[in-house]
């Protein structure tokens, strides 16, 4: 194991707690997001590409911003029922 | 249960769990010990069987072309059960959340659109090249896909949000999804009528190693996931951006 290696699966490690400590959802996904991008750069340094790129288009872009359409959606119901009591 | 309880099963579960987790991680190959007779044949037939570059490509659509023509399949079905789903509610009389005022920016920062503006096309072009690369580097329609997905999305925020009813590419990103589902299929077919053999056989020439035209029929297959994928996840995004700006009366 080289140490680019070596130091990427700790990025992911740290990258991973941070994720679960990040407690607001709209937060928590960006912070996924970021998370994502450091997969992809630890896919990359052991040498599978093809799942790098995969893993930045669906972890980095595409699950981050379904969340975050989902929560506008969600908050924006709540607030619509908290203008009507 | 008390918490004294719950705590005592939570550690025989932890406990348990830990111990099957260990015993499965010490039997393991170690690390950089790669032993598949499929994956080192695929490595040693695929560049001269194919003239293509890229092993994972070829094998994703030549070797294994049929389960990519299923997985096409599904998000093409997941695509239309969002439609389906939320075409159903389109039903009801619509009201903009915001106040209507036309068009309207989606971004409200000045630089953030402009930085979305200048970064519309050199997006699409990375998506197009990753697309027509897919048989000679890493990459290929879906990862392509995506990227020229993103570049649709950026003109929607670089600019103004076109207000419900006028002009909606979702149309277009439905034509385009159908045309790359569709052709996956009929390339299939063209390996029965025009090679002769069994669905999903390559029947263009393979070419020389390394050129944009080799690989037979993968760039072609490529493209058609391309714009399958980009059309896809546009159409579920699009929808999801319209529940956004969207209320409904009755459905609150």
């Amino acid at each position: 194991m080289t140490a680019v290696q070596a130091v990427t699966l700790i990025v992911v490690a740290l990258g991973g707690t941070a994720v679960s400590l990040a407690r607001e959802p709209a937060r928590q996904a960006l912070v996924a997001s970021v998370f994502g991008l450091s997969l992809a750069v630890l896919f990359f340094t052991f040498q599978a590409p093809d799942v790098a790129l995969s893993q930045i288009v669906v972890g980095a872009i595409a699950l981050p911003t379904m969340i975050l359409l989902a929560l506008g959606k969600v908050r924006r119901r709540e607030r619509a029922e908290g203008r009507e009591r | 249960m008390s918490e004294r309880a719950r705590r005592v099963v939570f550690a025989l579960g932890a406990i348990g769990f830990a111990a099957v987790l260990v015993w499965g991680l010490a039997g393991l190959p170690s690390f950089g010990d790669f032993h598949s007779r499929y994956g080192e044949l695929l490595a040693k037939i695929t560049i001269p069987e194919r003239k293509a570059t890229e092993v994972v490509g070829v094998t994703t659509f030549d070797f294994r072309g049929f389960d990519t023509l299923g997985e096409e399949f599904i998000l093409f079905a997941a695509a239309v059960g969002v439609l389906v789903l939320l075409r159903l509610m389109r039903g009801e009389k619509e009201v903009p959340a915001e106040p209507p005022g036309g068009r309207r920016p989606a971004a409200r920062s000045g630089s953030l659109r402009s930085l979305a503006t200048a970064l519309v096309g050199p997006v699409l072009l990375l998506g197009i090249y990753i697309v027509v690369h897919g048989h000679l580097t890493p990459g290929g329609g879906f990862q392509g896909g995506v990227i020229l997905m993103t570049g649709l999305l950026l003109i929607h925020i670089g600019g103004s949000h076109i207000h419900i009813g006028r002009s909606r590419p979702i149309s277009a990103m439905e034509v385009a999804e159908g045309i790359g589902a569709a052709g996956f299929a009929l390339i299939g077919i063209g390996g029965l009528v025009i090679a002769g053999g069994a669905y999903l056989e390559n029947f263009i020439s393979s070419g020389t190693r390394g050129s944009l035209l080799s690989g037979g029929d993968i760039p072609l297959l490529n493209i058609s996931v391309g714009l399958e994928v980009m059309g896809a996840t546009l159409i579920v995004l699009g929808e999801l951006l319209d529940q956004r700006l969207l209320t409904r009366r009755g459905q609150r």
